[in-house]
């Protein structure tokens, strides 16, 4: 393996100018987006900085309640996340109740299945492998269930009528909203299936291309990579069934009726 | 957990694209006698009322007066209190999807979940019968959903309710965007339910409606129910 190169704050400062370059193209074709340029670009070079200095912390601790209180926080986020995308909301915080709950259900059970057969660090519960694993697993889970959940809510106001007109014939509320449920489990499943398929052949992925560029031999950062692409794929697929069949609860009764009441008006 | 979706074992049947179940009766072989009993919700009621098996009670009253809410209450679409029985049945006595089997609504905009028409009924050579003694070609079972008229829509809406063949039927504006000839085909399908004991509470705009169906004529004001002027 050849040496890591280490990055100089130098070596940043030069890359930093391609920002300079996007403040350019806003400015010269009045895109009305260099402010926001610039403070998303400060923002991420201080989260990241702020996320480096703790990790090393926690890191050096290799304290299981330390590990364990991060990636919650980071549950926390990405549950928060998956509730405020969607354009509308349940009632009673239904949103944060059912995002939370998937992202913590599939980004448990693929992490944990990882850390114990796969990676197997001494012990499974390794800050190291741990947290990083917890992150990357939960970017894919939040992006799946939050396509999911929009699809999902958007589809049974939408669907109101195709909905009730199977209820009237007598159906339970889960057969009246099965093309719902599969649309948007589909919808939170894509982005998966697309990333998998261009894996390689459209786009070196990040993680990859990161490893490699800290001198991992390619083999095995392709790897490490084969198995981050089934852990996402069954992060997505988990999050994306929990959080539809977790907001379809909320949206029916057990009357078997269809409850959009329960859906906040747009903007509520 | 909650109702059906606390049931993981049905899970296979949801992505399945199953059909609702046979219909439960191809001719009601029940008669409709309904009854209700301090049936009210947050808008409308209390409505104590009680029709005969094989009679017609039609509603009429303003937009917005409360009458596709009490036919939605009756059908349990919405959250109410008090009872209703069909033949002494209890609605809270059963589970929802029975109830509606027995009291099924038909709604005044049509929902269909489906591109396929046909792919909304389970028994083809029954629903095409049933369209074409409605007035429509049976051909139109064999087409798109996307290409149909509301008029269509509404029949069609009504020939996989009236598949279902339960003892009472609540029908929302059944009529309220067909032509004489089609309006009076779907009137004697109707009528010769009642006779054979199915019950219908009917929404309409229509007031001779009422009267050509034999029936009683109800008006709606405010979430209250009134005899108009007694049998129509």
């Amino acid at each position: 393996m050849k040496p890591t190169i280490v990055l100089e704050a130098s070596d940043l400062a030069i890359a930093a100018v391609l920002i300079l370059v996007d403040v350019g193209i806003s400015i010269g074709f009045r895109l009305a987006l260099h402010r926001q340029l610039a403070v998303a670009a400060v923002r991420m070079v201080l989260q990241l900085l702020l996320i480096g200095v703790i990790l090393g912390k926690v890191f050096a601790a290799a304290s299981p309640p330390l590990t364990l209180l991060v990636v919650l926080v980071m549950v926390g986020i990405a549950g928060s996340e998956v509730a405020g995308r969607p354009e509308r909301r349940l009632a009673a915080q239904g949103n944060y109740i059912a995002g939370g709950t998937a992202v913590a259900f599939a980004t448990g059970v693929t992490s944990i299945l990882a850390l114990t057969t796969a990676l197997r660090p001494d012990p499974w519960y390794e800050a190291r492998y741990a947290i990083p694993l917890a992150g990357i697993v939960l970017g894919n889970v939040l992006n799946a269930a939050s396509l999911a959940l929009d699809s999902l809510l958007d589809g049974a106001m939408r669907e109101k009528a195709a909905i009730e007109a199977r209820l009237c014939l007598g159906a339970t509320a889960r057969q009246a909203m099965a093309h719902l449920l599969r649309s948007a489990m589909r919808r939170g499943l894509l982005p998966v299936v697309n990333q998998m398929s261009a894996a390689g052949v459209v786009t070196l992925p990040g993680i990859m291309t990161g490893q490699i560029l800290a001198g991992l031999d390619p083999m095995e950062a392709v790897k490490y990579q084969i198995l981050l692409m089934f852990l996402l794929s069954g992060g997505a697929g988990l999050s994306a069934v929990a959080v539809v069949f977790l907001a379809a609860r909320q949206l029916t009764d057990k009357r078997q009726r269809l409850r959009l009441d329960r859906l906040l008006p747009r903007g509520g | 957990m909650r109702g059906c979706w606390g049931s993981w074992r049905g899970s296979r049947t949801v992505l399945a694209a199953e059909p609702l179940g046979a219909p439960a009766f191809p001719e009601s072989r029940e008669k409709g006698r309904l009854q209700m009993a301090g049936l009210h919700s947050r808008l409308a009621g209390p409505f104590d009322m009680a029709v005969a098996a094989g009679a017609c009670v039609a509603i009429t009253g303003a937009s917005g007066s409360g009458k596709s809410l009490f036919l939605r209450m009756v059908a349990d679409l919405d959250p109410n209190q008090g009872e209703v029985f069909v033949d002494g049945r209890a609605r809270s006595s059963m589970p929802a999807p029975a109830w509606r089997r027995l009291v099924t609504y038909v709604p005044a905009e049509s929902g269909w979940w489906e591109e396929a028409v046909a792919a909304h009924f389970d028994d083809l050579p029954a629903a095409r019968v049933m369209a074409e003694r409605l007035g429509l070609k049976p051909e139109l079972l064999d087409g798109v959903v996307l290409r149909l008229s509301t008029g269509e829509k509404q029949r069609l809406a009504l020939t996989r309710s009236l598949l279902v063949g339960g003892p009472v039927l609540l029908l929302d504006e059944p009529t309220g965007a067909l032509d004489g000839d089609s309006q009076a085909k779907v009137e004697a399908v109707l009528r010769e339910r009642m006779a054979a004991g199915t019950t219908i509470l009917m929404v309409t705009h229509d007031a001779a409606q009422a009267g050509r169906l034999g029936g009683r004529h109800m008006v709606m004001a405010a979430g209250k129910l009134s005899e108009a002027g007694g049998r129509a």
